[in-house]
């Protein structure tokens, strides 16, 4: 359903777009005009009143934009791992411009190869230098291609892990973007070794003594998202979902049919609400409604507030305090 | 104290194990077929071999008791956290049935059996996992028993044995499931920081989230041969990659040769490696 919806808000969004563009043209156009001469002045009348009609015409459009957007408000599981899929939804590339400054990249796990489904480097958040680090999804079907669509190989965990363990080295927090459909089922992953490799990442992350916080902004499946997922605090995006295995998948396993995904979405409580329930999400951040696709920039001034809360709180705390906080995180569920 | 099962109960247990019938003795099959080469042989000839197959050499799955009583010293064993049951914390449908009957089957309370007990008089934490319920799949009670047993090691500075099976996730408990994986993780490695030696035995099929955490941390890495070992399930891969997987991949000869195992070992061997490595590990 609400891919339907999102369709027509789109064409509307478009339409407010071309309209408001003229607009301002129009406005600038005015202005000037008063300035060059007299005689301009009559036809600015003539046109302020047509001007005056697109304000009314995207008045119009705005409200039946608001009037879809009403469906919107609750979404259910497979409507939400639906945009938690979304292309456009923002990306870590998004992220990191949005949220950092000085950002510089690291590349390689430095032992075998460069994964570029993993994305990461040093930056600053607030000032504060830290180890930003996430899965990598592009928005177009090549990059995405490039990027493995966010499926790490175990290079790209080994590859997080050195990055991490050099945050640990010079007690910088680690910050994590989690969105992957799951690590990367391929033969060479796992002659490489690819259980070794996330089973080393769990083991070392619940060691670290710097604070860790990782944000699911999309969809966060299995043992790969986990993999650089052992985290003081674990933020969501308000449709972000996490879950043990892709609902296909869960769907495959359990009923031998992945076309059943829809039904395993309901039964599989991956939502965010549904992990702040369980215990494992620690704070949910508000999205746009309609999803984060559809307005940035309020994206990234609720993810910054929320992020700067929880980051200064874990400053607060002694190295020992943060490796205990987080092991203690994990040793109570289930 | 470490509350303890009724030691007289442990040869009930492993009879059990055995599929052997307590109650009407005369039913008890002669005779046990190969499901590799459909050849059969005499159950006592089958028992004399550790239940690998006389005639072709294929290792049969074992219960977590049995198990147990070839690898300990008899008479020491002790049960840990025996009263820790299987529970649905999802309320999944049909979940708690699935239960049940697992439970009738096996007479098991969950996937992992957890243990203390001697190997040729030292003291160790036995952990095995079972693939005969819900095929040794990771559940919060299995990941709960793992993390208390390991403490327990931890605590005590005893030598710590895992043998794993397991087909990965309990899918039924979902994010709970999952979570697990760290949370052993986690265990193992503050074990491993006090110094302790952690001996990962891989059993036929060990795949998964049980892969991607407390089975691929060990300081010895053995397998039993001819197991399945590996993250991603060949069914998926060949999916993924659109081509037949070449035959062994992901047995234990295969990881064996990619660098991921120190040792392929007989079951045979099983109790005498586990003893020299323990001895090689005495200060």
């Amino acid at each position: 359903m609400i891919e339907k919806i999102l369709k027509k808000v789109e064409k509307l969004d478009d339409e407010i777009k071309k309209l408001e563009k003229t607009q301002t043209r129009e406005t600038k156009d005015l202005v000037k005009s008063v300035y060059q001469s007299d005689e301009a002045l009559e036809s600015i009348e003539e046109e302020y009143e047509s001007w005056d009609e697109h304000g009314k015409e995207i008045d119009k459009l705005k409200q039946m934009r608001n009037y879809f957007l009403k469906d919107c408000a609750e979404l259910t599981p497979d409507e939400k791992v639906y945009l938690a899929r979304h292309i456009e939804r923002p990306h870590i590339d998004d992220f990191i411009e949005g949220l950092f400054t000085d950002f510089f990249e690291q590349k390689g796990d430095h032992l075998f190869d460069e994964d570029k489904s993993i994305y990461g480097g040093i930056a600053r958040f607030h000032g504060i230098p830290v180890t930003v680090l996430g899965h990598r999804k592009g928005h177009t079907l090549e990059k995405n291609m490039e990027y493995n669509f966010g499926m790490p190989c175990p290079e790209g965990y080994r590859k997080a892990l050195r990055l991490m363990n050099q945050a640990e080295k010079f007690g910088r927090p680690i910050i994590t973007f989690i969105d992957t459909p799951g690590a990367y089922p391929g033969m060479e992953a796992e002659e490489h070794g690819q259980g070794e490799a996330i089973a080393v990442n769990l083991a070392k992350m619940s060691q670290f003594h710097v604070p860790v916080i990782s944000v699911v902004t999309g969809e966060g499946n299995s043992g790969g998202a986990l993999a650089i997922g052992v985290a003081n605090r674990i933020l969501m995006l308000e449709n972000a979902v996490y879950s043990i295995l892709s609902p296909e998948g869960f769907a495959s396993i359990l009923w031998k049919d992945s076309d059943r995904h829809k039904e395993a979405c309901k039964l599989m409580k991956l939502t965010a609400a549904d992990l702040l329930e369980a215990g494992v999400a620690d704070e949910i951040v508000r999205e746009p409604v309609g999803g984060a696709q559809r307005d940035y920039a309020t994206v990234m001034s609720n993810l910054d507030k929320v992020l700067y809360k929880h980051l200064k709180e874990l400053r607060a705390m002694s190295p020992t305090e943060i490796k205990n906080d987080r092991q203690l995180k994990y040793r109570k569920i289930g | 104290m470490v509350p303890l099962l009724n030691v007289a109960a442990f040869p009930i247990k492993v009879k059990k194990d055995l599929g052997e019938n307590l109650l009407k003795k005369d039913k008890e099959p002669v005779f046990i077929t190969c499901k590799s080469c459909g050849r059969r042989a005499l159950k006592k000839d089958w028992q004399n071999n550790y239940y690998v197959c006389p005639v072709c050499g294929k290792y049969r799955s074992i219960g977590a008791y049995y198990r147990l009583s070839l690898v300990l010293d008899p008479g020491s064993f002790g049960e840990l956290n025996a009263d820790l049951k299987a529970n649905d914390p999802n309320d999944f449908p049909e979940y708690k049935d699935k239960l049940l009957k697992q439970k009738q089957k096996t007479g098991l309370e969950e996937a992992a059996v957890t243990a203390v007990g001697k190997i040729g008089g030292h003291k160790v934490v036995v952990i095995v996992l079972d693939s005969r319920f819900f095929m040794g799949s990771m559940s919060s009670i299995v990941g709960e028993k793992v993390t208390r047993a390991v403490e327990y090691a931890t605590q005590k500075h005893y030598p710590l044995i895992i043998f794993s099976a397991s087909g990965g996730a309990r899918m039924q408990e979902g994010i709970y499931s999952l979570m697990q994986m760290a949370k052993t993780a986690a265990a193992i490695e503050e074990f491993s920081a006090a110094g302790g030696l952690y001996i990962s035995y891989l059993t036929h099929p060990t795949t998964g989230g049980v892969t991607a955490s407390f089975a691929s941390l060990g300081d010895i890495t053995l397998a039993e041969p001819g197991a399945l070992i590996g993250f991603a399930g060949p069914r998926v891969i060949e999916q993924t990659i659109h081509k037949k997987l070449p035959i062994g991949f992901q047995r234990s000869e295969y990881l064996e040769s990619h660098g991921f195992v120190d040792m392929i070992v007989e079951r045979s061997e099983m109790r005498s490696t586990l003893l020299k490595l323990i001895e090689l590990h005495n200060k």
